[in-house]
């Protein structure tokens, strides 16, 4: 390792080239952690043919882009990734280095972190730099690492006090992600790639990919179900509700796991987060882990037959009672008005 | 013929926690939770499970954890694994998932001659899915994280489909390769109810020490010697015995600390409860018109 720095790298996550939105939600969050800490945003880029990518990644906020550009790199693949991460975290040892909580993100962030013997901590929700007292120890500038733990139910702070390297993957949609005014320009530095016979143990064979199947995120009404409904039959209210509202269906990680909604729709520390216009919580007890996914909406109303459940806690209306009842009149309403 | 080393975690059931479980330190006390077999690495106990059924060879089960991890370990061989192997030392408490990969990679190497590791994506404990990559990285191994299907197996080349963002790819690869599988790849197997009758017996060295306590006409090696002559001694391994470096294991080896916990409090306010009557729900409908977010 070099000598310690204060830069923050941010991984640029791209997919056949297209850059991935959680990359810039990072690079927006990386500015501030480095400023507070006095060191520069670097993006690293590796592809094939990244110019448009790199100029992003300069809008939203690096000061400088390393770059490995090869058509080797075309495609994300574990082996040339990790190895040529770790390479260069060997020797120019940033102090922070986020990635995106993405499949690929959480395929070579690890593989990373094992490399470099470096502390990560997985699918954080908040990053903070704060000077930090440990076991009567004072370390200046930590990152503070935090996340819902044990099923949800606890908020933990993660630190990485005596590794020169601090790594965290991020979850998609929970940082904000906004450009800087004006034409930004930052520094490129090219790195040429070197290939390793190891980087061709795995080979790429065919990709299938639909964009935006479902996309919640952009979703301005979400109408989310839990457990609580407690069957696949019942859950269709809240497909029922969603059509009329004109929006989309989503649910709680405990509906997915009981089969009552596919994966893609999970709201949540372990699915997607949310901040629509309207999020209408059915039959949802309001687990943080839930929570974590969707406390941002603009407006919260949930309907659940017990009247403690955790989610009135963050809700604007709270309806108790039994979603059976509930949701067909509800729509029985909306219909009448919209006449 | 191939060998296959699977990766096995037993977790606390995170469905049923409560407050007096969390520690001081902000660790957990794993004692005071019910402990079940992650469920993802019981998919990958299957997969490779379907690998021997179809090419033959053996399949060994490894876990780090605590004495009462033995209780899962018989449950690999109620599903059909040749042997189990039982990483555990109070030295290996509290590590995170690198000192974690470091020990069981260690162990992996001390098994040796294997083609597959089989793990499960994550555990629902931390649900971090790193342990894998990690371990793979230590063994300089190439890896298929998310996988969901085995295609072909051909010698020494597999190929298989691996879900990423918004779809699947599929890859091949030479082996030996360390392979994460996703919950939806296979469903397990139920016990074979043979196996239930001739491994329930199984023991860990530490269960036949208790087994031999009190007992002065048993001696712990002639016990561990006719367990193992029937294939029901789960053995253990701990840190000496894999001559791990005590720096890299446990609390010591583990950079990632918690420096805090809290429970959550809920931001409350500005809540307003609506009746579940018509009435009740038209005025709300009216509000949410009028500030455009319905309609």
């Amino acid at each position: 390792m070099g000598t310690m720095t204060s830069d923050v790298w941010v991984f640029i996550e791209q997919r056949s080239g297209k850059p991935a939105d959680v990359s810039f939600e990072l690079l927006c969050k990386g500015r501030k952690l480095a400023h507070a800490m006095g060191g520069s945003l670097k993006a690293v880029v590796l592809g094939d043919q990244m110019d448009g990518v790199v100029t992003e990644t300069f809008r939203f906020g690096a000061d400088e882009a390393l770059v490995i550009e090869h058509p080797a790199l075309k495609q994300y693949r574990t082996m040339p990734y990790g190895r040529i991460l770790s390479d260069l975290i060997r020797i120019h040892s940033p102090r922070i280095v986020l990635f995106g909580a993405t499949i690929i993100g959480r395929d070579l962030a690890p593989r990373v972190a094992s490399a470099t013997r470096s502390g990560l901590t997985a699918d954080c929700t908040d990053l903070q730099i704060a000077d930090v007292a440990y076991l009567r120890k004072e370390y200046k500038n930590l990152l503070l690492q935090i996340r819902p733990a044990f099923g949800g139910n606890i908020v933990a702070t993660i630190i990485t006090p005596e590794n020169p390297v601090q790594m965290a993957t991020v979850r998609e949609g929970v940082m904000e992600m906004h450009p800087l005014d004006g034409a930004v320009a930052g520094r490129v530095t090219k790195i040429p790639y070197v290939p390793d016979p190891e980087d061709e143990l795995v080979t790429i064979i065919e990709q299938h990919r639909e964009e935006n199947r479902v996309n919640l995120k952009a979703a301005p009404i979400i109408v989310a179900g839990g457990y609580g409904l407690g069957s696949k039959g019942n859950f269709k209210l809240v497909y029922d509700l969603a059509h009329a509202l004109g929006g989309e269906v989503a649910g709680s990680r405990a509906a997915v796991d009981a089969g009552f909604v596919p994966p893609e729709r999970q709201v949540g520390q372990t699915g997607v987060t949310v901040r629509p216009k309207l999020y209408i919580a059915v039959g949802i007890s309001g687990a943080i882990q839930h929570r974590a996914g969707m406390q941002e909406s603009n407006k919260i109303i949930a309907i659940n037959t017990d009247p403690d459940a955790p989610i009135f806690g963050i809700s604007h209306y709270g309806i108790v009672g039994d979603a059976t009842e509930v949701v067909p009149r509800f729509i029985e309403v909306f219909r009448n008005k919209l006449k | 013929m191939y060998h296959s080393i699977v990766l096995v975690k037993q977790v606390p059931d995170t469905a049923n926690i409560t407050g007096n479980v969390m520690q001081d330190d902000g660790t957990v006390n794993r004692a005071k939770l019910p402990a079940v077999f992650n469920p993802e690495d019981r998919v990958a106990l299957e997969m490779a499970l379907r690998v021997k059924d179809q090419f033959g060879g053996k399949i060994t089960a490894i876990t780090m954890g605590p004495p009462r991890a033995s209780d899962m370990l018989r449950e690999c061989l109620y599903m059909g694994a040749d042997q189990a192997i039982l990483v555990s030392d109070r030295k290996f408490a509290g590590a995170d998932t690198l000192a974690t990969s470091y020990v069981l990679s260690e162990a992996v190497k001390k098994i040796g001659g294997f083609d597959f590791i089989f793990g499960g994506r994550q555990a629902i404990d931390g649900d971090t899915a790193q342990v894998g990559p990690q371990t793979s990285e230590k063994l300089h191994l190439p890896q298929i994280t998310y996988l969901e299907e085995i295609l072909s197996i051909e010698g020494r080349t597999v190929t298989a489909r691996r879900k990423i963002e918004g779809g699947y790819e599929v890859v091949r690869c030479t082996l030996p390769v360390l392979v994460t599988v996703i919950k939806d790849a296979v469903e397990p197997r139920p016990f074979s109810a043979r196996r239930v009758m001739s491994h329930k017996g199984a023991k860990s060295l530490l269960e036949i020490e208790k087994m031999a306590e009190g007992n002065s006409l048993l001696y712990v090696d002639q016990l561990v010697h006719e367990f193992e002559s029937r294939g029901l001694f789960i053995k253990t391994l701990t840190m000496d015995d894999l001559k791990l470096d005590p720096e890299r294991c446990g609390v010591a080896g583990s950079p990632t600390k918690v420096f805090k916990v809290e429970s959550v409090v809920l931001s409350g306010g500005g809540r307003e409860m609506v009746e579940p009557t018509k009435t009740g729900l038209g005025k709300l409908i009216d509000k949410l018109m009028d500030d455009h977010i319905l309609g």
